[in-house]
């Protein structure tokens, strides 16, 4: 019996009268590598952010671990105008921040890289080690505090060096090529110690030997670190490759889930996204 | 733990020029004869007062990337609660004569007995109380304000600190506030100097602001400075790092405030009588340009702006004010009353465009010479 990480339940959002993401249902169990593939504007990062509390659904609800983390239904206004299904099915409302939701245990990575640009590379992994630290802003500030500094500062550099960006530690983070900044962004996301690691396309702007190392970088870690990974992608080589169970999302509903072989053969799915033979690689 | 060591030596070497640059204001003002070098010490003085007011504002918009525009409104809670507990009970009656006397009855330097002991101890805690005022009313007012972002929150803080202005002019808090009338009388700079021994005045406006400056360096430094930086760089990645947007930004505000609050009370030493209309937004400008021009995320960028800033408008450039007229009859052109606003405003111009980041940048006076010779980690950021 395995256990489930991540759960969500007839999760819908719904900005004005767009429905962005309708009645998605999914779940993650502990240890997996599941993809959430579909066409552009099909609702993915939306379901991501619904997910890590940057958004509120407006139905529906999110469990971490089995207990309920986020949980939304229809009110004021919107109980009138709301689009989706099961309405009514909800009835209490959990939005915690996206902080709170980081330190249960998940962690992300964002489509668009989003490090602390002008800060060094150790800097930006040694901030994700503030959340966890018990020290108040005044025994930091007159520095008593030593010892839990020094084991932030030993904790983040054990994880470069694992990350092999040990000797980019003093460069500045903005200015690293485009494939360290993502690597350094993951490295950062697992700083927070997760369970569950989102990655939001990965593999974007990646040529495919990058992709490549970044295939083998995610099963690594997995291992590694005893990590369940949830990930949006478009590379179809890296998706069929590492996933074991794939989510398809089209105009915002889940028109497919299963397999890679599956997958790849599902006609709904080479219809809306896939499309013929020759240009299965998006 | 090669680097640990290394900016332990760099704390030392740190703290070692401080000391010397307290040392040289004692030295200083003991030698020279304060009568006759009055501007020097104004400008030291003042200039020691700005750095501190400065600094806590660079915490704010230079460090956690808050635009706040309400310095002199927390300045001006700072510079009263200074003043409201240090007037000595003989001369509140004089200084409220308008509203019978005052409300509050006590004075701090008295209540520990008085003499130099009592002086220093009551002006320390009357100076954090200062500090505590200012950053209770910031978590009040942060609750509202600080959800809002960038200009508007620029806004916001601006017409509070005008609003703050208002009521502390209002007739019916007279007996605390003494109205629109200055509050005198309580112990300053010149206080400290020892009748007939040394003088200490500038001292001890330079101690109490590198005290405090250090703080804010060590909070800067510490995991909450990082965090703060974080929210700067990217609030949406920070949130995601796990940082409470809404409690480190009431705490960085709060810390900025307490600042502000005791530079407030220092001013109010500097300046010998606190009236609400001086801490106008033209104070809080005036900061905001030391900010920016000694680069907005450096404290030791600042510190030397405010020196170059207060010298230049209070010092240098005071001769373009006077008229000369030359041995022949010819009176220069320009030189009058005035003027010296115009050539500073164009010097304010020139440095902004050819140091488009301040003089600093966002870099410390360690940083440069830790680029340029390795070996030495040495500095003297927050000695200023």
């Amino acid at each position: 019996m395995k256990e489930t990480v991540l759960q969500a339940e007839h999760i819908t959002m719904q900005f004005g009268g767009v429905v962005a993401v309708n009645d998605l249902s999914l779940h993650v169990d502990r240890g997996e590598i599941v993809a959430l593939i579909g066409p552009n504007g099909a609702g993915k990062t939306t379901a991501f952010n619904c997910i890590t509390g940057v958004y509120e659904p407006t139905n529906g609800r999110v469990s971490f671990l089995g207990k309920p983390m986020v949980e939304n239904y229809p009110q004021g206004k919107l109980a009138k105008t709301y689009a989706g299904e099961h309405q009514g099915m909800f009835k209490e409302k959990l939005s915690p921040t996206p902080d709170h939701i980081t330190r249960l245990g998940i962690a992300r990575t964002f489509q668009n890289i989003r490090l602390f640009g002008s800060l060094t590379v150790f800097d930006n992994v040694l901030i994700a080690k503030h959340m966890r630290a018990k020290q108040n802003f005044l025994s930091a500030t007159f520095r008593l505090n030593a010892k839990e500094e020094k084991r932030m500062r030993e904790e983040a550099m054990a994880l470069l060096e694992e990350q092999n960006l040990a000797h980019l530690k003093d460069e500045i983070a903005g200015s690293l090529p485009y494939g360290l900044q993502r690597r350094l962004e993951i490295a950062r996301a697992l700083a927070t110690d997760p369970k569950l690691l989102l990655l939001d396309e990965p593999a974007a702007g990646m040529n495919p030997q990058e992709t490549q190392e970044l295939t083998d970088f995610i099963k690594k870690i997995r291992g590694e670190y005893d990590l369940t990974v949830f990930m949006i992608e478009h590379h179809m080589d890296l998706v069929m490759q590492i996933s074991d169970r794939i989510y398809v999302l089209d105009f915002g509903k889940l028109i497919a889930q299963g397999t890679p072989e599956d997958i790849q053969n599902d006609p709904r799915v080479i219809e809306a996204y896939l499309g013929v033979a020759d240009d299965v690689e998006d | 733990m090669l680097k640990e060591t290394k900016s332990k030596k760099g704390a030392f070497i740190a703290l070692a020029c401080v000391a010397v640059l307290l040392a040289l204001t004692v030295v200083l003002e003991n030698v020279l004869d304060p009568t006759r070098n009055i501007m020097l010490f104004t400008v030291l003085k003042k200039g020691a007062v700005y750095a501190l007011v400065a600094s806590s504002m660079n915490l704010l918009n230079g460090f956690t990337g808050l635009f706040s525009l309400g310095q002199a409104g927390f300045m001006l809670l700072g510079a009263y609660a200074y003043a409201m507990f240090t007037i000595p009970s003989a001369a509140r009656d004089s200084v409220y004569y308008l509203y019978g006397g005052s409300a509050i009855r006590f004075s701090l330097p008295e209540l520990f007995g008085g003499g130099a002991f009592g002086l220093i101890l009551g002006v320390l805690l009357a100076l954090i109380l200062a500090g505590i005022v200012a950053a209770a009313v910031a978590w009040l007012i942060g609750l509202p304000v600080l959800r809002l972002k960038s200009d508007y929150l620029a806004i916001a803080t601006l017409g509070f600190a005008e609003i703050i202005r208002a009521v502390f002019q209002w007739d019916k808090l007279g007996p605390v506030t003494n109205g629109a009338n200055a509050l005198k009388s309580y112990p300053t700079f010149s206080s400290f100097n020892i009748p007939g021994g040394l003088r200490l005045s500038t001292f001890v406006a330079f101690l109490l602001a590198a005290v405090c400056i250090a703080v804010i360096l060590l909070l800067i430094n510490s995991s909450y400075g990082r965090a703060f930086k974080a929210i700067r760089e990217d609030e949406v990645a920070a949130e995601a790092m796990g940082i409470n947007l809404a409690r480190h930004k009431r705490l960085s505000f709060c810390i900025s405030s307490f600042f502000a609050g005791v530079g407030g009370g220092l001013f109010a030493m500097f300046a010998n009588q606190v009236q609400a209309k001086t801490f106008t937004t033209a104070l809080t400008y005036e900061i905001l340009l030391i900010v920016v021009i000694g680069g907005i995320g450096s404290i030791s960028g600042s510190c030397i702006a405010s020196f170059l800033y207060v010298a230049c408008s209070e010092w240098w450039l005071r001769f373009l004010d006077t008229e000369v007229t030359l041995g022949n009859g010819f009176k220069l052109p320009f030189l009058r009353n005035g003027f010296r606003m115009v050539v500073f405003s164009v010097i304010i111009m020139v440095v902004v465009l050819f140091f488009r980041r301040g003089i600093m940048g966002d870099k410390e006076l360690t940083d440069l010479f830790r680029k340029r010779k390795p070996k030495t980690a040495a500095g003297k950021e927050g000695a200023k």
